[in-house]
């Protein structure tokens, strides 16, 4: 049974901070939680399902539950990275439809600015265990250059320009102008951009997200729940998750787990890319916007420098509306994961409740799409698609 | 931007994971060695006991050393800088490395490169690193 219209956002709350120094990880969870249930009109006690992944402290959802004062029959922590949001959804989705939740709780929350992680440029070492990790980590795999060795393929293989990844951040820095919670409001230009410092070749200073704190939850619930509160109905018509990776050393790295995660989505959805109105893409750098742009279907591969240029992604100027709260890029990227927010925007639009300068008239149809982990060496694709009732 | 041989960083001992003790072995011996899956004739990497292929066997087969560079970025923010890349083997897998001996500057995707092994420090083990051919 399509889980199409299975369950409801109803309640949507991203944190304002940008740095926490005077909260922990678990009361950041926590406040997010009560502004999501706020926002629904929903309290603690409603909620039966809770959702969270690694970014929440202790064994999976446990602590997080004991600490919230949570009563739950059903629970879920798969960490995907910055992905696992919008894994959640669909796997409340499936709850819902089978019964086993009336209302999902997810949460995201974490402060790695305060505790001053060098989180792009520092290879970080894991478990030997880890089967990859005495392969990878001598060679020194941090997150800025793995998702550089993307740019500098798909640069090699159709084209792509620095100007035209550039004209991603130019976009974001749009939008994040009307945001007073954003991190980074300036406006800046595509000179800016390739005029920013190295970080990766061929990555700038200007094409990698911000370093925040903060974070976000979502409520999801049932149709007859959703119906019977005062808030905007935001319908989950599309879910899609799928892992890409190294296989077995066939590496492709030009494009991304979403050519595996849209299609499913979009035909649970019944809609094309063209239907959307308004997108909320995952922007750790502006190479992974362009080539999920690209594998959702937006433009055909290889054609996303041309689709980004010109302001295309600029509400009010360009085509396809994009990342209209600032995105990671200039508003925020709390505990290093973009999901979430990516969620939060794209039912502001819905309901109409973006910043007015930013708003897209008549939005009925969004997608919000997030990739966590490593587009260089293993990462997880997962797309979420909305609609206004 | 002239390269500069950086201290390399190693986790565990070749014997954390029993069946990828091969490699390391050859490695100390300057070669490098991959699992080929039996079934398919596929090498593999990361080097690993069991073939992602068909979840067969795999057998340890020495390979020429010889490649040309996928992709790679040079990490310009860390001290020194260094060049990290896939390079894609004469016999198929492409694996993850650092290009050394060169100016960055002149680092090109299609490259030829070939093996060298450089030791990891604190008396680990040898990896495999590629220069200019």
């Amino acid at each position: 049974m399509s889980l199409r219209g299975a369950g409801y956002i109803v309640g949507a709350w991203e944190h304002p901070t940008r740095k926490a120094t005077d909260k922990s990880v678990t009361l950041l969870h926590a406040e997010c939680a009560k502004g999501a249930l706020d926002d629904a009109g929903l309290t603690k006690d409603d909620v039966d399902g809770y959702y969270c992944a690694g970014d929440a402290p202790g064994l999976g959802p446990m602590s997080m539950i004991d600490y919230m004062g949570l009563k739950v029959r059903h629970m879920d922590s798969t960490d995907v990275g910055g992905s696992s949001y919008q894994v959640a959804v669909g796997h409340a989705l499936e709850a819902i439809q089978a019964g086993r939740v009336n209302v999902a709780l997810i949460t995201l929350a974490g402060r790695p600015r305060s505790e001053g992680q060098a989180t792009g440029t520092a290879p970080r070492a894991g478990s030997p265990a880890q089967p990859e990790m005495q392969f990878e980590y001598p060679y020194g795999p941090a997150t800025a250059n793995m998702y550089a060795m993307c740019a500098m393929r798909h640069m090699y293989e159709y084209g792509t320009t620095s100007e035209q990844l550039a004209w991603i951040k130019v976009a974001a820095s749009h939008h994040a102008q009307y945001n007073p919670h954003a991190m980074l409001r300036d406006v800046v230009t595509v000179e800016d951009v390739v005029k920013s410092p190295m970080v990766a070749s061929p990555l700038h200073r200007l094409d990698c997200c911000v370093i925040s704190d903060g974070g976000g939850a979502l409520i999801v619930t049932k149709p007859e729940i959703a119906k019977s509160l005062k808030r905007p109905l935001v319908k989950v018509i599309g879910v899609g998750e799928a892992p890409k990776n190294q296989m077995g050393g066939e590496v492709d790295l030009v494009y991304s787990a979403a050519r595996w995660s849209g299609p499913p989505a979009w035909e649970m959805a019944g809609i094309k890319p063209s239907d959307i109105k308004y997108a909320s893409i995952y922007d750790s750098f502006t190479i992974t916007v362009l080539m999920q742009l690209e594998d959702l279907g937006f433009c055909e591969k290889g054609q996303g420098g041309k689709f980004v240029s010109d302001g295309n992604l600029i509400s009010g100027v360009g085509k396809l509306p994009f990342n209209t709260d600032g995105g990671g890029l200039c508003s925020n990227h709390p505990a290093n994961r973009g999901g979430i927010t990516k969620i939060i925007e794209a039912v502001r639009q819905l309901r109409g409740e973006a910043h007015p300068a930013v708003q897209v008239p008549n939005c009925d149809l969004a997608i919000a799409h997030g990739t966590g982990g490593s587009l260089g060496t293993r990462h997880v694709g997962s797309t979420v698609i909305l609609e206004r009732e | 931007m002239a390269y500069v041989q950086r201290k390399i960083p190693f986790v565990g001992t070749p014997d954390t994971n029993p069946e990828t003790k091969p490699f390391f072995d050859a490695a100390a011996q300057g070669k490098l060695l991959l699992p080929q899956c039996k079934a398919t004739g596929k090498y593999i990497w990361y080097p690993r006991g069991i073939s992602p292929f068909t979840l067969g066997p795999v057998e340890w087969k020495e390979v020429s050393g010889k490649g040309k560079i996928y992709t790679y970025s040079v990490m310009e923010r860390a001290n020194p800088p260094y060049c990290i890349a896939y390079v894609e083997l004469a016999e198929g897998p492409k694996m993850m490395t650092n290009i050394i001996d060169i100016d960055f500057k002149d680092v090109k995707i299609g490259m030829d490169v070939t093996l060298k092994f450089i030791q990891c420090e604190g008396d680990g083990p040898a990896m495999p690193f590629f220069a200019p051919a």
